[in-house]
């Protein structure tokens, strides 16, 4: 794509998101599509770390696992320790990553099942562990958690205190899209750099890139990595928004759910997982009306799809990149 | 000549089986090595224990003196002993012209946040790295096929793009496991002649082979593998005339060993 197209295809994304969906909702009244769209701007954010490991050549359906995590984490801080919600975020996002780098040592050797099997049993663990440890409060979960508060740097309040908004609802849109459009620039950059073509070398041949040099257990870790901050950041944000945070908050159908997502997107795609979120959730939500025969439409019509479309739904609007 | 890499005493067990047992020779610098032998004889295993990508039960390797052996793979490689693989191992789906840019990795000044930010230094390390990609492919002919998916190429253009990829890593000794294999008699001869061309330049380079007449023309000297034993050592008229080479080989055809 010409330099020109790229500016202008992002400013179009960023007036349709920052602009025009608060205009549409407010004009109609459809208060409850923020909800909607936050969860996919998050859903989004946790599926591009899943998309990630799979540039590795990893088949990640763990994502729910740093999830919950990241939610439970956000969750203590503010409520055992009085933090303000906005530093739990990175802090969140940080403590996932370090996790993942302690699981993703011994299990990012393996491949293929193998690997997909561990990190499904992952989730499991996670939320068994959520069950059992005092920390986490066992199944009555954390609740009643304090919308964020004001941030200030400097004196100088960049967000108000989402208790003092009329709409927060509005305000966690903003916030969870703007993390999003963060989330996919420097996804866009890590795989447009030379950390990208790195990424591909161990997704085509680990051996190889060993024998050229490449540090290949450390490059896996460290995307590995990147991919649960993600998970751990969404997750946070979830409990912020639901005000509480479960055991069963994020469980293997969301794990699982998250690597659809990126199928569906196309994983040769930057932004799969982005469309695969935003179409898989409102389908998901459309097939409702068909009432028992839901899944049942729902896996079919993936099944369909994933045979007519093996790349994913982006494959039809863009040609199949060279390398 | 100084010796550049020196191979002592190497032995491998896998269980039972010795599949390299009490190896040693050297690799003098500038030259063509080859390792034969019938098929189990140990060579891959010798490769890979020289490559870093086994662990040797005993003995060690050395590169200009220095200790290369029990290292992880990619610090061998830093350290300048590259191995090219016995199958067609290339990253398929990347083009050309990118297999070979990845391959000078190793050269890198810049540090992975350097590219995620686009340093000064990540600039001109990529700057570098395509000028010298597009270098090793004109020699290697390869020029016209930059653009190219790997996956696409011929079988012989194939092999030529992973000595590329070894080439890109500046090594101090390459070693090609059967870089003839399953070529015909010109793609053999014209690989021959690049490989040749390759030490003109200054390399170092130990290859595996199967195919005797190739190896009888390109190599300076051969060292002989049987059961995992050094059984000969010497030059291509010297081997040829080996009573233990002969038999190792017998039942196979003459011509097996280029008689
Ligand atoms: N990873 C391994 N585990 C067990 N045995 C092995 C392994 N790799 C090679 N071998 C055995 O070691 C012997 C030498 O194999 P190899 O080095 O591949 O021989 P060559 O390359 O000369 O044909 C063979 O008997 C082979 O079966
Ligand atoms: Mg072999």
């Amino acid at each position: 794509m010409m330099l020109s197209v790229k500016i202008a295809s992002v400013a179009v994304f960023l007036a349709i998101v920052f602009i025009a969906v608060p205009v549409l909702i407010a004009a109609s009244g459809r208060t409850d599509l923020y909800y909607t769209l936050t969860s996919v701007a998050l859903l989004s954010i946790a599926s591009a770390g899943v998309w990630l490991t799979f540039y590795i050549g990893r088949i990640n359906i763990g994502q729910g696992a740093y999830a919950l995590m990241g939610g439970y984490v956000s969750a203590i801080l503010v409520m055992n320790h009085g933090w303000s919600f906005w530093p739990t975020l990175p802090v969140a996002g940080l403590f996932c990553a370090a996790a993942s780098v302690l699981i993703g040592l011994p299990i990012l050797r393996l491949r293929g099942v193998y690997f997909a099997m561990v990190t499904l049993t992952l989730t499991e663990v996670a939320r068994l562990l959520a069950l059992a440890l005092p920390i986490t409060n066992g199944a009555k979960g954390i609740v009643s958690i304090p919308l964020p508060g004001a941030l200030s740097v400097f004196g100088l309040t960049i967000i108000p205190d989402f208790a003092t908004l009329q709409n927060p609802r509005l305000a966690f849109y903003l916030l969870a899209v703007t993390l999003m459009v963060v989330c996919f620039a420097v996804m866009y950059r890590l795989v447009h750099s030379r950390i990208g073509k790195l990424c591909q070398s161990l997704q085509q041949n680990e051996e190889l890139a060993s024998s050229i040099g490449v540090n290949i257990a450390y490059l896996r870790v460290i995307a590995y990595a990147v991919s649960s901050f993600f998970g751990g950041v969404a997750g946070a944000i979830f409990a912020a928004i639901s005000q509480s945070i479960y055991p069963s908050s994020f469980t293997v159908t969301d794990s699982v759910n998250f690597m659809l997502n990126c199928f569906l997107g196309g994983l040769g795609y930057v932004f799969g997982p982005m469309l695969g979120t935003l179409v898989l959730y409102f389908g998901w939500d459309l097939l409702f009306q068909t009432g028992e025969f839901q899944l049942l439409i729902y896996s079919g019509l993936m099944i369909v799809l994933m045979l007519v479309l093996p790349n994913g739904l982006l494959s039809l609007a863009l040609p199949s990149r060279k390398s | 000549m100084a010796d550049m890499l020196e191979v002592s005493g190497l032995t491998k067990r896998f269980g039972g089986l010795v599949a390299v047992n009490n190896v040693s020779f050297s690799v003098r610098e500038k030259e063509i090595l080859s390792v034969i032998g019938p098929n189990g004889a140990g060579k891959s295993t010798l490769f890979k224990l020289i490559a870093s990508f086994l662990r040797p039960t005993s003995g060690e390797v050395r590169l200009k003196g220095e200790r290369i052996s029990n290292l992880a793979p990619h610090i061998a490689a830093r350290k300048g002993v590259v191995r090219t693989f016995q199958e067609t191992t290339i990253f398929k789906n990347m083009s050309v012209r990118d297999n070979v840019i990845i391959a000078h990795h190793l050269r890198s000044k810049a540090s992975l946040v350097g590219f995620f930010l686009g340093t000064g230094t990540a600039k001109a390390d990529e700057a570098a790295f395509g000028q010298s990609a597009d270098e090793i492919l004109a020699l290697l002919g390869l020029a016209s096929l930059a653009g190219e998916t790997a996956h696409n190429l011929p079988h012989g253009h194939l092999r030529a793009l992973g000595i590329a990829i070894g080439l890109a890593t500046n090594p101090s000794i390459l070693l090609l496991d059967e870089p003839f294999a399953g070529m015909n008699h010109d793609e053999t001869m014209r690989m021959v002649a690049m490989v040749r061309r390759l030490r003109d330049l200054g390399l170092t380079i130990l290859l595996v082979e199967h195919d005797m007449p190739a190896v009888m023309k390109i190599s300076d000297r051969i060292v002989v593998l049987n059961f995992g034993q050094k059984i000969a050592e010497g030059t291509p008229p010297e081997i040829q005339a080996n009573e233990k080479v002969i038999e190792a080989y017998l039942g196979s055809e003459d011509e097996a060993i280029g008689l």
